[in-house]
């Protein structure tokens, strides 16, 4: 369903994306870890043809039709689409008009439907706005339930579990389960193990590329033990967008050289 | 109720005989629920309410505790609108002001007195729909008295020719203890020339929230102008503005505030967006003449936001589609 072949993309003082490969088939939920800073939210903007994302070399295919060129909404168009990580506030516009704009036939039970599915009460939100009145957790689950609500054939949901509570992440895992069983595709990007669990395959991210394909307990595992002991390498070196570029380096030549 | 109120509400009653009065009355029903009135309301018993069009007073209602008097002038209507003190009035006054003409001018001079302990709600929509060369200038005092509250939320549906100017000037005094919310939205049809003019001088203890959005297009100009004086200790104001502005359309947002008093606390909040040839100014002026006092601004002038924007598309909206959805969002 998509393949990304040899995909390169410069940022202003950076190249995020370093050659990545990837294949998520039609019906998979395939997890895509990675530290902080290894690329995986790059990756998911390249994907969608977010506004300088654009590669400067490599290609994107969904359903066998080259997208490396067509803009954000076309894509959408054909079918993927993209939950943020952190979501936009939008002041004014209701949940209930927020979740019908990408539905193929909007109806108040699929918007209902959605908002269930996210485990929010319908009574409660339809009648608030996506503004900052609501909490990130609640903006969180509302951006989920508008993907859900779009059934998409691929969505890349970009660490859905950031920002909800414990008790939230059976939810959200929950949610994705139901979109697979509802023929979404689904690219999952996670720093949990737990949520790695709900993927049927998984890819590890390190230093702007993809490092390991395999099952995600083999794909964990790998990362574990590959990946962690340098940690030792940076001391008391902070971690973050510069420090994480030296780690990645490391952790990624590391893993070349193996 | 006055003796001159009923005699005016006798001669709209009297009218509704008149073949005349009857299409007048029917149009300018139909602007007003083009401008997302509901007519039906303005024909119920129970809420207040005053019809003009052009310089027609065509239907006036009142309910206890709140009279209404109007009166035909050659180029529009003098109304003075009194809430009895300690009145809470269950539903908002309904006020629908407009012309079907394409040419003329309106002049709309208004006095609200809001009692003393008084809680008043209107609901004003405004509607030109079809203007090409048309003036409507508002000039109303507003006096809200002891505890008193009033809103006040003014809509307007211009059409599409952009041929309007469009001048309200408000004088207001907000006595101790009272609040004063006023709403203006310009989101329909074409803004032609706006300009807003809104001077408040607030006692202790009172409160006020001026709220302001306008979108314009091609060339329409749209510029407020407010200032809120916070004389009284504890006295507190916030004025927010949003317009959006595209083509060659140009916005100039000025507003004042002044901390006078120990306890004063003031807010001016402008987000403009700019999109096309468009030009938006904000020019915030803080006063402060006391040293308890604290007035704030906050000012965003720019492009619709990216992820916004591309989080809408990500749905499958077209880049137009997405950017009116935002604006109009945030003018509500």
């Amino acid at each position: 369903m998509l393949r990304v072949e040899d995909v390169w993309v410069q940022r202003p003082g950076a190249e995020v994306l370093r050659g990545v490969n990837l294949t998520v088939r039609r019906g998979e939920v395939h997890a895509l870890l990675g530290l902080n800073g290894s690329g995986k939210t790059s990756l998911a903007l390249t994907l969608m043809g977010c506004s300088g994302y654009e590669p400067g070399r490599g290609r994107v295919f969904f359903d066998g039709r080259d997208i490396t060129d067509l803009p954000v909404t076309e894509r959408a168009r054909l079918g993927l689409t993209l939950a943020w990580q952190e979501p936009a506030r939008f002041e004014g516009l209701p949940v209930a008009d927020y979740l019908a704009l990408g539905m193929k036939r909007p109806s108040r039970e699929r918007i209902e439907e959605a908002l269930k599915a996210v485990a929010l009460s319908p009574l409660a939100y339809l009648g608030r706005t996506v503004n900052s009145a609501l909490s990130g957790g609640e903006r969180k689950r509302i951006e989920l339930a508008a993907v859900y609500a779009m059934q998409p054939r691929l969505a890349i949901l970009d660490e859905p579990d950031s920002g909800i509570d414990v008790l939230g992440i059976e939810d959200i895992m929950a949610l994705i389960r139901r979109m697979a069983d509802e023929g979404t595709s689904v690219l999952l990007i996670t720093h949990r193990d737990e949520m790695a669990e709900a993927a049927d395959t998984a890819s590890l991210m390190c230093g702007g590329t993809i490092i390991n394909t395999g099952t995600p307990a083999e794909v964990r595992e790998y990362f574990a033990r590959r990946c962690r002991p340098h940690e030792n390498l940076l001391g008391s070196q902070p971690w973050g967008e510069e420090a994480g570029g030296t780690y990645q380096r490391v952790v990624a030549e590391g893993m070349r050289d193996e | 109720m006055s003796s001159h109120s009923l005699s005016r509400i006798k001669s709209s009653v009297l009218r509704q005989r008149d073949p005349a009065w009857t299409r007048e009355f029917e149009a300018i029903l139909k602007a007003y629920e083009q401008a997302g009135g509901r007519p039906d309301v303005l024909q119920t018993p129970r809420v207040a309410s005053a019809v003009i069009s052009g310089n027609q007073v065509l239907a006036v209602n009142q309910v206890e505790g709140v009279n209404i008097e109007a009166e035909e002038l050659e180029h529009g209507i003098r109304a003075r609108i009194t809430v009895a003190p300690g009145t809470k009035v269950d539903y908002p006054v309904h006020l629908c002001f407009g012309m079907i003409a394409a040419e003329g001018l309106q002049e709309i001079i208004s006095e609200f007195e809001i009692g003393e302990g008084a809680e008043v709600g209107f609901l004003a929509h405004c509607t030109f729909p079809n203007a090409v060369d048309l003036k409507h200038v508002m000039d109303a005092h507003i006096h809200v008295g002891p505890g008193a509250t009033m809103r006040y939320s003014e809509g307007h549906y211009h059409g599409p020719h952009g041929g309007i100017e469009v001048l309200p000037t408000t004088h207001a005094q907000v006595d101790e203890g009272g609040r004063l919310e006023s709403e203006f939205s310009l989101a329909h049809g074409r803004a032609g020339r706006l300009e807003i003019q809104f001077e408040v001088d607030v006692a202790a203890r009172g409160v006020v929230e001026l709220v302001a959005k306008a979108y314009g297009s091609a060339e329409d100009e749209i510029k407020v102008n407010e200032v809120v004086r916070l004389n009284g200790e504890g006295a507190r104001g916030l004025t927010k503005t949003r317009v959006a502005v595209r083509d060659q359309a140009t916005s100039e947002v000025y507003t004042t505030a002044e901390g006078n008093a120990p306890g004063a606390v003031g807010h001016m909040d402008c987000t403009e967006i700019v999109r096309g040839e468009a030009m938006a100014r904000n020019v915030p002026v803080v006063v402060v003449r006391n040293d308890r006092a604290r007035v704030t601004h906050e000012a965003a002038i720019g492009s619709v936001s990216k992820k916004e924007l591309e989080t809408l598309m990500a749905r499958g909206l077209g880049e137009e589609e997405a950017v009116d959805i935002i604006i109009r969002g945030m003018l509500g």
